[in-house]
């Protein structure tokens, strides 16, 4: 995995070199290996490489046999080889086993539609020195970033904002609408992001710049086309048939790889599958909590024994979250309502020091297989609306959230006023949460307030979206907006990259998404048992204890670590009156009042908590972005 | 009576609305209906109750007639005889 970085001259001049070196510096810890620049006329594209594949060829930026065109490429085609085969069949020749050089002999055949025939996760840049356009494109699911942005005389792009930054040119302001967002949706909707003018190419998208203009087209998007399945076993067979194909492919690498092992379903299937593909023991990571509500240290021993795993456990306190959040948003580069990406930074790190640069993962399984609580919930909150009246059918909501307190010491009719929404069916699913999140603007200065379009743009959703069932279209908004940003970005790519570590995704695989969008409902949840096929898949893999525990969300304990077990440093400049006040964003008086809350033990609410983690993090991000 | 009301609704302003005003939530005002309390915030009124006023609120007393307005609160407080406790500003 690297770091990509690039500028395009509008004008017949040449970029000034100083500034794509400073822009690919920026992106040293994506790419420790080696840094390399391509400039010719109007064009600089940068690389800095972490080596996985074709470690001695495989450096970047690359050209195709006649130097006519060069990619900076970020990620892996995990079905290079069988590409490759294809297109010696064609006539071309390679200088080097790498997976970029694919790309730009399929590139020379197919144009843009050679993004079709990518299993993988990518975002490149390909400058064409004859016609003198570039073409920019990121994957399906958005599991590789890439932002953009444009100043009057030129093009920039990068896989992270720092590196924009790094052109002097590059305004850092924080975008109100983008606040406006992540405190309702929890992500800004790409192309949003965090700072006003500065672009993220959406999952699934290509860019064509040219002298005229941007140009940018949809290749990919889910579509789900539910059909009536074959029996449960069957299902079941090709489906393991699928993952372990798609397991196998990301075994492809020269350097050593693991997996991280959380002690569920997804992480213990993928962690097997591995193992046995790749014939050799594995080494696997996990992280444990010292507070017993959020540990699952239990299943993961439970796991590692039955897989026989070299194991590495790290264990993370409240104050090892309070000490390293303002490096996380550093790297998240937006705000975050929940401080759950600061353990998985650790868990990166701990991958990093034990000497590996890949990871496999079991991120994707919930949004594919119907593994996520809101799932659940929304089916028993249609249950509940066709009886209305029904004294049993809501008490079922208390079922789905054992693991939370609050949930579970809700009076009746207070849980009953939470999920009985009633609004616009369109977000049936979401909206209760979008509801509760958007509570948070409360701690909105009245400044900010103003500054607010009237009206937030809604989530936009494909046009066959109303004609979908009620999971698939849950899973739409789950797969679509929370997993490239926020579950693939802030918890995955950007925790994981800060410390040179590169995830893979079985549950990614194209063919395996397309698999899981032709299920019917029942086959993904039976009645209140989430992954149901996945779960059939697992028989005899994992341990029946993690095959059969129902689902156990990832957590990390909350706002709280800001305060104990001593409040932290940090916050005295960050959160004064003088700093809310300068900053402009928050309302003093609420933020002073939140701060007592927490001082006095008694800020107890989720909406406290995201209040104050957003909060913090909103406040981090404009320090480290915009007041340097 | 006039000091618990401004009592109950100094925590509704400080506490669950951080210090914005709550002038147009009229005594008798419904804080699910105007959005003021969720089903968070609701424990946190129950938490508050008890410490500040030394009562003891049972399962089948977490109703919103009990709990969804300053009226009912006051209401609800004088029934199980609570008493403004003199241990500063608890819940706030």
């Amino acid at each position: 995995m690297c770091g990509i970085a690039g500028q395009i001259s509008n004008l017949a001049e040449r970029p000034e070199p100083e500034i794509v070196a400073r822009m690919i510096a920026a992106l040293h810890h994506r790419g420790p290996d080696s840094t390399a620049i391509y400039r010719h006329e109007r064009a600089a594209l940068a690389h800095a490489r972490l080596s996985i594949i074709d470690l001695e060829s495989g450096g970047q930026p690359m050209s195709n046999e006649d130097g006519t065109l060069w990619i900076t490429f970020n990620g892996e085609i995990f079905n290079y080889i069988e590409l490759r085969a294809l297109l010696e069949g064609r006539g071309h020749r390679f200088a080097t086993r790498s997976d970029t050089e694919v790309i730009l002999h399929l590139f020379e055949d197919e144009g843009e539609a050679c993004v079709d025939r990518l299993n993988g996760q990518w975002a490149f840049a390909i400058w064409n020195q004859r016609s003198e356009h570039l073409f920019l494109s990121r994957d399906r699911l958005g599991v590789r970033p890439l932002f953009y942005t444009t100043l009057p005389d030129s093009f920039l792009f990068a896989s992270e904002i720092k590196a924009l930054f790094a052109h002097p040119g590059v305004a850092r302001t924080l975008d109100i609408q983008a606040l406006d967002e992540i405190f309702t949706y929890w992500v800004t909707i790409p192309p949003r992001t965090a700072f006003e003018k500065i672009h993220e190419l959406p999952p699934g998208h290509s860019l064509w710049w040219t002298n005229e203009g941007i140009e940018i087209r949809q290749f990919w998007q889910i579509d789900y086309r539910p059909q009536r399945a074959a029996c449960v076993e069957a299902s079941a067979e090709e489906l393991l048939e699928l993952l372990t194909s798609a397991t196998r492919l990301r075994l492809r690498a020269d350097v050593p790889y693991g997996s991280y092992l959380s002690g569920g379903l997804d992480s213990t299937l993928i962690t097997a599958l591995a193992q046995r593909e790749s014939g050799k023991r594995l080494k696997t990571f996990s992280i444990g909590f010292d507070d017993a509500e959020f540990d699952e240290s239990s299943f993961q021993v439970q796991a590692q024994k039955y897989l026989d795993t070299d194991h590495h456990a790290i264990c993370c306190t409240p104050g090892d979250i309070q000490k390293i959040f303002p490096d996380v948003i550093r790297h998240t580069e937006k705000p975050i309502l929940r401080t759950a990406p600061t353990p998985m930074y650790m868990l990166a790190k701990l991958v990093h020091q034990a000497g590996l640069k890949v990871v496999l993962t079991g991120e994707g399984a919930d949004e594919m297989f119907g593994g996520y609580d809101i799932f659940k919930e929304t089916k028993v909150r249609r249950f509940w609306a066709r009886q209305p009246g029904s004294a049993m059918r809501p008490l079922l909501l208390r079922k789905l959230y054992p693991y939370l307190g609050n949930i579970q010491a809700q009076p009746d009719p207070y849980l009953r006023a939470f999920f009985h929404f009633q609004g616009d069916p369109v977000f049936f699913s979401h909206q209760p949460r979008w509801d509760l999140t958007s509570k948070l603007k409360l701690f909105f200065s009245e400044g900010t307030r103003e500054r607010l379009a009237p009206a937030r743009r809604e989530v936009p959703v494909p046009s066959a979206y109303r004609d979908w069932n009620w999971l698939n279209r849950a899973q739409y908004l789950e797969a679509a907006y929370l997993l490239p940003g926020y579950i693939l970005s802030s918890q995955g790519d950007r925790m994981a990259m800060a410390h040179a570590v590169e995830g893979r995704f079985p549950f990614l695989d194209d063919r395996v998404v397309d698999f899981a969008s032709r299920l019917p409902p029942e086959m993904k949840i039976k009645v209140l048992n989430e992954k149901f096929l996945l779960k059939q898949a697992a028989r005899g893999l994992i341990p029946e204890s993690i095959r059969k525990r129902s689902k156990q969300p990832y957590r990390a304990p909350e706002a709280d670590c800001f305060f104990r077990p001593k409040r932290a440093e940090y916050l005295d400049e960050l959160l004064s009156q003088r700093k809310i006040e300068q900053q402009g964003l928050f309302h003093p008086g609420a933020v002073a009042r939140l701060i007592e809350k927490f001082e006095a033990g008694t800020a107890i609410g989720i909406k406290d908590n995201m209040a104050m983690v957003g909060i913090v993090s909103t406040s981090l991000l404009l320090e480290e972005f915009c007041n340097s | 009576m006039q000091q618990l009301r401004n009592e109950l609704r100094r925590f509704i302003t400080d506490s669950i609305m951080y210090g914005h005003n709550t002038d147009f939530l009229a005594d008798d005002a419904s804080f699910l209906e105007n959005g003021v309390i969720d089903s968070t915030g609701v424990l946190e009124l129950i938490n508050y109750i008890e410490t500040r006023f030394g009562i003891s609120v049972d399962d089948q007393e977490l109703i919103p007639e009990n709990l969804d307005s300053i009226n009912g609160l006051l209401r609800f407080v004088e029934k199980k005889g609570g008493v403004l406790q003199q241990v500063g500003r608890a819940g706030a």
